[in-house]
């Protein structure tokens, strides 16, 4: 071999070893220095109290709770949509041109940035129901519409065709082979969008800046929705850029990573869990 | 007629961009906003002109795909190609978690790390510059371009592969010189998928840019497309010029956002053809 051939692949080699174990190193830094700021100021007393000026106290329980309402409140409204849409896209439509159109315009909802969202959610959303959690989850809705409906249809693509003959030829109507075949075929993939769409909501900042606003005020699940509020996220935010609290900035993000570490974790294991399942 | 929706979804976003974003371009003039290089929103005469963001926006994404890529690119390789499962999988699952953490994290990360050690390694006065911002988005791009070229990697057909070792050239030369070509489309549209990221990206851009709307300069506190929204738009009142300036950058945001689609959907139909 010749020498400049040997020089090649040495140095082809290189530097893919160099990039991986940067990516890899990139990764448990950002880890290491998120947990080793963060996790000495999460305290009882952060986590369990709301913010008060005259004890000159900063809790982040409020945007806990936002943070819970605005998931609650996202997924109520995005499932029957993206699961319906899905369904209706693989086992209804016919007409192969509406499909194409209905699966361009879910790509390219796809690529639309966060701010976008934003900006269209304080016009149509925000200026209806004033700034609040429920135009942040109407936001969010739309946002993640493409998220639920691609995993779903995915996962119906999987369900055997003979399935649903089987159970047409015995005598099953176009609806009941959907309930009692169709729908729970495609639950793997329904988890999976819901898990991806929760990682996803904890994880927006912009969209929820301008509709659902960053008030700190406790509420429960009713009034909250039709208040503002500020997510963890949003908080980490404000606290970081506007008040210069980066103790509790930190507190917030070593939060923050551990729900992601954990989405993964689960997502990983609900797809595994259910490959096994399909195997037998 | 639920499926349509989406469709109904991105009708709305466009009408209501154009809606409130037109106004504000023909009042300040269609070549004196797009080119103007001065923007003063809040000065006593103020002046609207969006080049320099425009032109941060295209630097900002361009220097991020110069620094991501390559990086991006060589571990696809090599997760897809040499290495062997165990390590395949840990690094996989540290690049999915690289891809959900959320914006804000890499922004305050980038704020305490990244922006005082520029500060110190190329002595300017504030380190929150457009390099600061290159840098955190060509971290956020990362997962992106190695997962979607991954995919297309792994997809190459075996045979070809086998083929090229078989005429005896040596496997790094197999992966580059056949399987690289072979999957390009796939690679270029990891590559249009980034620069779609990286040019929308705001919260994370907004805490290590600056936000002074400077031209693009790299060691200068910059603003993007997106963080000239953000920035202002919590106290611009509504229905003044100021605001409705803002809905116009978000409607030229919009156009390249449209126009990425259509070369990503390009790249990715290519691919489907195949």
């Amino acid at each position: 071999m010749s020498k400049k051939r040997k020089f090649y692949i040495f140095l082809m080699r290189s530097i893919m070893i160099v990039t991986t174990a940067f990516t890899a190193i990139l990764v448990l830094f950002l880890l290491a220095y998120v947990f080793i700021e963060g996790i000495p100021n999460i305290t009882w007393e952060l986590l369990s109290t709301k913010p008060s000026y005259l004890e000159e106290r900063i809790g982040i329980l409020p945007d806990i709770l936002n943070t819970v309402y605005i998931v609650i409140a996202t997924l109520i409204f995005l499932l029957p949509l993206g699961v319906g849409a899905a369904i209706y896209l693989t086992e209804y439509a016919r007409n192969q041109r509406v499909v194409t159109t209905i699966e361009y315009a879910a790509e390219t909802l796809s690529g639309i940035p966060s701010i976008i969202y934003g900006l269209v959610g304080m016009l149509v959303f925000s200026n209806n129901f004033g700034t609040s959690l429920l135009a942040g989850a109407l936001t969010l809705v739309i946002m993640n519409l493409p998220t639920i409906m691609r995993t779903t249809q995915e996962s119906l693509k999987t369900v055997p065709q003979s399935y649903r003959e089987g159970a047409f030829g015995l005598g099953a109507g176009k609806w009941r082979v959907i309930r009692t075949v169709v729908i729970p075929g495609c639950l793997d993939g329904v988890i999976t969008g819901c898990i991806l769409s929760i990682g996803r909501i904890l994880g927006e900042s912009a969209a929820l800046l301008f509709t659902a606003g960053f008030a700190h005020a406790l509420n429960n699940f009713f009034t909250g929705l039709r208040s503002p509020g500020a997510t963890l996220t949003v908080a980490l935010y404000v606290y970081a850029k506007e008040e210069g609290e980066f103790e509790v900035a930190f507190a917030i993000a070593a939060i923050l990573m551990m729900l992601t570490l954990l989405i993964n974790l689960s997502a990983t294991l609900v797809g595994k869990y259910f490959a096994k399942r399909k195997n037998i | 007629m639920l499926g349509l929706i989406t469709v109904g979804c991105v009708l709305l976003i466009t009408i209501y961009l154009i809606i409130s974003g037109l106004p504000a371009i023909r009042e300040i003039g269609f070549v004196k906003f797009l080119f103007g290089k001065r923007w003063a929103s809040t000065a006593a005469e103020p002046e609207y002109g969006i080049l320099p963001f425009i032109l941060t926006s295209i630097y900002g994404t361009a220097g991020a795909i110069i620094l991501g890529v390559p990086i991006g690119f060589f571990t696809a390789v090599y997760l897809s190609k040499i290495a062997n499962k165990k390590v395949r999988s840990v690094i996989e699952a540290a690049v999915n978690l690289l891809a959900g953490i959320p914006s804000v994290v890499y922004g305050l990360v980038g704020m305490l790390v990244l922006v005082p050690s520029i500060r110190k390694i190329f002595s300017v006065p504030d380190g929150a510059s457009l390099l600061a911002a290159i840098i955190v988005l060509a971290i956020m791009i990362l997962p992106n371009i190695i997962k979607v070229s991954i995919t297309a990697l792994d997809a190459v057909p075996e045979e070809y592969e086998d083929a090229s070792l078989a005429l005896g050239a040596t496997p790094v030369e197999t992966y580059f010189k056949v399987s690289v070509p072979a999957a390009k489309s796939g690679i270029a549209a990891a590559v249009v998928l980034g620069v779609g990221r990286a040019i929308g990206e705001a919260m994370a851009v907004m805490m290590v840019a600056g936000n002074v709307a400077n031209m693009p300069s790299l060691f200068e506190s910059v603003r993007f497309l997106t963080t000239a929204v953000a920035s202002e738009m919590a106290y611009s009142s509504p229905g003044s010029l100021q605001r409705n300036a803002l809905f116009s950058i978000a409607l030229v945001l919009y156009l390249f956002i449209m126009l990425i689609n259509a070369a990503l959907n390009f790249f990715l139909k290519k691919d489907k053809e195949k």
